[in-house]
């Protein structure tokens, strides 16, 4: 690459950034475990932990100490190299993931523009050659406009402080996806070199849930990204700031995208991996002390980057009406704020729908991402693809996601339903017959 | 075998309308008994959790802890060391050494009384099988010492389980402390003799 274009991103900011996220992370992993056990302790009408320090605020760091006290046993029969990859597997993807995930104010990165074709066109290039030629034209144009060239538009977006570990990632949203998704492997392999029948059974489901829901989550997101333009969530954010929150325009993406991330993060109802009552502990049954505490760290770090991008795709990530024209110390903080408690908000929906949905059963959590969420979100794209391709105004796009969800919870109600088995097999032994409404079905003795 | 019919009530699935199968609603129905509860709990005092160690539980005054030897209205220990209860008790944790009664109104009475209350199950047999009513469990529940010995009561301890109860208006509710009962109250002409609790 050129000199001119390179990343000149500041080195000290970067790893200032790195450091102070992964001790904030950590620290608000550790109050995520306090605040869910809060919140499961009240939606049961019980307190909760309230002996370590003020309203049990001290508890994370009693059970922090403890994760890192106890004695940490590695069971014979397990494979180790695996099962000691398993957790940092699942800690580092967790981590990696919300690199590019801003977590405060930022700016969309300057795109380049090809001036040498008409109308210009975005373009990356490969070669010194290339790159010289387009930046001449770039400045050509600028000069001829009276605008700021590339580079200097560069330098701008440089000198400001982006609240993203790693800004201008322009594979933003899919660099996020495909290392996320990786988490899957710690799970996986947690479960299996475990070598314990449980352990297996909780990576065999999870492998296949994260997987199947991984296509109605990427297929979501399609939606807003044929929106946008872009696959930087800066710019998302933008395009947000200009035109409104996504979630106005596709509701039906919204809700399909927060359903899959329910799944993908093993929450309830999906949280079939980890199921205590099923499977002593899932995937991580073998596993004890700090070995435990990170698969829980990786868990709810993936929360945390998940509700971010909620906000960040959907509901318009650090802007609210009224602070964007603040600028300053204040204006960030603000801002800072504003995505943080979207965040929270989220995550706080997530515990409390863990106490109010009961747990799917396998056939069903497949049946509903194969059978309804696929579905549901190729018709979104189809809707979203028909707005972009005919320049339609995309409030029409309100009416067709909602409209979509009705016809097919309609349909659906004229679908053929699976007969019951139990009632009819029990009705072959009942002294008069079964009743006429069970005659036509085929009785099972 | 069929089933016969009066047995048997058909009853048919309710036809799920466009809003149950949205499932959204019901979710959001769901989501509001939760929020509830978290609410009341949170602001109210909706929680049911005693916080033990400062507030003591409300026992029900039939509660099954820790024994005590009831005393007669003189004062005197009740017992008549009749060996009832340590027949009747199945973890033979009740050891009794019987002597010759000091007061006239009884033939026998507990030289030494003595229950293992580590062994003991809490099945109140002894408090059923006693005729005088001079054994009683009682509601203290938080019994705790260093050593086995120490959970070895004797009669003083036991009786000092009585006064403490008695002083602490947490009686049991199931016998009458004070007087001897019944099986005691014979007629003093009679005397206490074989034959006429062999008649009676
Ligand atoms: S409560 Fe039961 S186990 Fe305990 S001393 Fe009485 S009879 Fe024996
Ligand atoms: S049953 Fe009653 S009277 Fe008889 S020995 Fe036991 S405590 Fe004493």
């Amino acid at each position: 690459m050129g000199t001119s274009l390179e990343l000149g991103f500041n080195f000290w900011i970067t790893l200032l950034f790195i450091a102070l996220m992964m001790g904030v992370l950590q620290g608000t992993c550790a109050y995520l475990i306090l605040a869910e056990r809060k919140i499961s302790a009240w939606a049961q009408d019980r307190l909760g932990p309230n002996r370590v320090g003020p309203w049990g605020l001290l508890q994370p760091i009693a059970d922090g100490i403890k994760f890192l006290l106890k004695e940490d046993i590695i069971p014979d029969h397990v494979d180790k190299l695996f099962y000691l990859l398993a957790p940092c597997i699942a800690v580092s993807t967790a981590l990696l993931a919300f690199a590019v995930v801003p977590f405060g104010p930022t700016t969309p990165p300057p795109v380049l523009l090809d001036y040498r074709q008409v109308p210009p066109q975005a373009v990356w290039p490969q070669t010194v050659e290339e790159e010289k030629a387009v930046l001449e034209a770039d400045r050509e144009h600028a000069k001829r406009t009276n605008d700021k060239t590339y580079e200097e538009k560069l330098k701008e977006y440089n000198d400001t402080i982006q609240f993203v570990i790693a800004p201008h990632v322009n594979i933003g949203i899919v660099f996020n996806f495909a290392v996320g998704s990786l988490a899957v492997y710690g799970v996986l392999l947690g479960g299996w070199s475990s070598n314990d029948k449980y352990s297996m059974l909780g990576g065999l489901r999870s492998s296949a849930q994260l997987i199947s829901y991984e296509i109605p989550m990427g297929l979501s997101v399609l939606g807003v990204l044929a929106v946008t333009g872009s696959l930087n969530l800066e710019t998302i954010i933008d395009y947000q700031v200009k035109h409104g929150w996504n979630v106005f325009y596709q509701p039906l993406a919204a809700l399909l995208f927060i359903t899959s991330v329910f799944a993908e993060c093993n929450r309830l109802p999906f949280d079939l991996p980890e199921a205590e009552q099923e499977l002593v502990g899932g995937y991580h049954t073998e596993y004890s002390a700090m070995k435990f505490a990170l698969f829980f760290l990786g868990e709810y770090t993936h929360m945390i980057t998940t509700s971010f991008l909620i906000a960040i795709l959907f509901f318009g990530g650090w802007h609210f009406p009224g602070t964007n024209a603040l600028s300053g110390v204040g204006g960030i903080l603000v801002k800072l704020i504003v995505i943080a408690a979207k965040m929270v908000l989220f995550i706080i929906f997530f515990m409390l729908i863990r106490w109010t949905l009961p747990r799917f059963r396998f056939d069903q959590l497949m049946g509903l991402t194969w059978k309804v969420l696929l579905p549901l979100a190729l018709v979104n794209i189809v809707c979203v693809i028909i707005i972009k391709q005919f320049h339609l105004s995309e409030w029409l796009l309100l009416p067709l996601s909602l409209g979509t969800l009705f016809l097919v919870a309609g349909l659906a109600l004229y679908m053929p339903r699976q007969r019951p088995r139990a009632p009819i097999r029990l009705a072959a032994h009942v002294a008069s017959g079964p009743p006429a409404v069970l005659q036509d079905h085929e009785i099972i003795d | 075998m069929p089933i016969a019919d009066s047995d048997v009530k058909w009853v048919t699935a309710p036809k799920i309308g466009l809003m149950e199968q949205l499932y959204l609603p019901a979710i959001f129905e769901g989501l509001q008994t939760t929020v509830r509860h978290t609410a009341k709990t949170l602001f109210g005092d909706g929680a049911v959790t005693q916080q033990y160690p400062e507030v003591e539980p409300k026992l029900p005054p039939n509660y099954r802890g820790v024994h005590r030897l009831n005393r007669d209205e003189q004062g005197r220990v009740k017992c008549v060391a009749c060996y009832m209860c340590s027949t009747a008790c199945p973890a033979h944790c009740i050891d009794i050494v019987a002597a010759p009664s000091p007061w006239p109104d009884r033939e026998k009475y507990p030289e030494t009384f003595v229950i293992d209350e580590l062994r003991c199950i809490y099945c109140g047999m002894c408090e059923q099988a006693c005729p005088v009513d001079a054994i009683e469990l009682t509601t203290l529940y938080d019994l705790t010492g260093l050593s086995r010995e120490e959970l070895m009561f004797d009669k003083e301890k036991l009786l000092s389980v009585f006064d403490e109860t008695v002083k602490a208006g947490t009686d049991p509710i199931r016998t009458r402390a004070g007087r001897l009962s019944v099986a005691s109250e014979l007629p003093v002409d009679v005397g206490l003799t074989n034959s006429s609790s062999a008649q009676s």
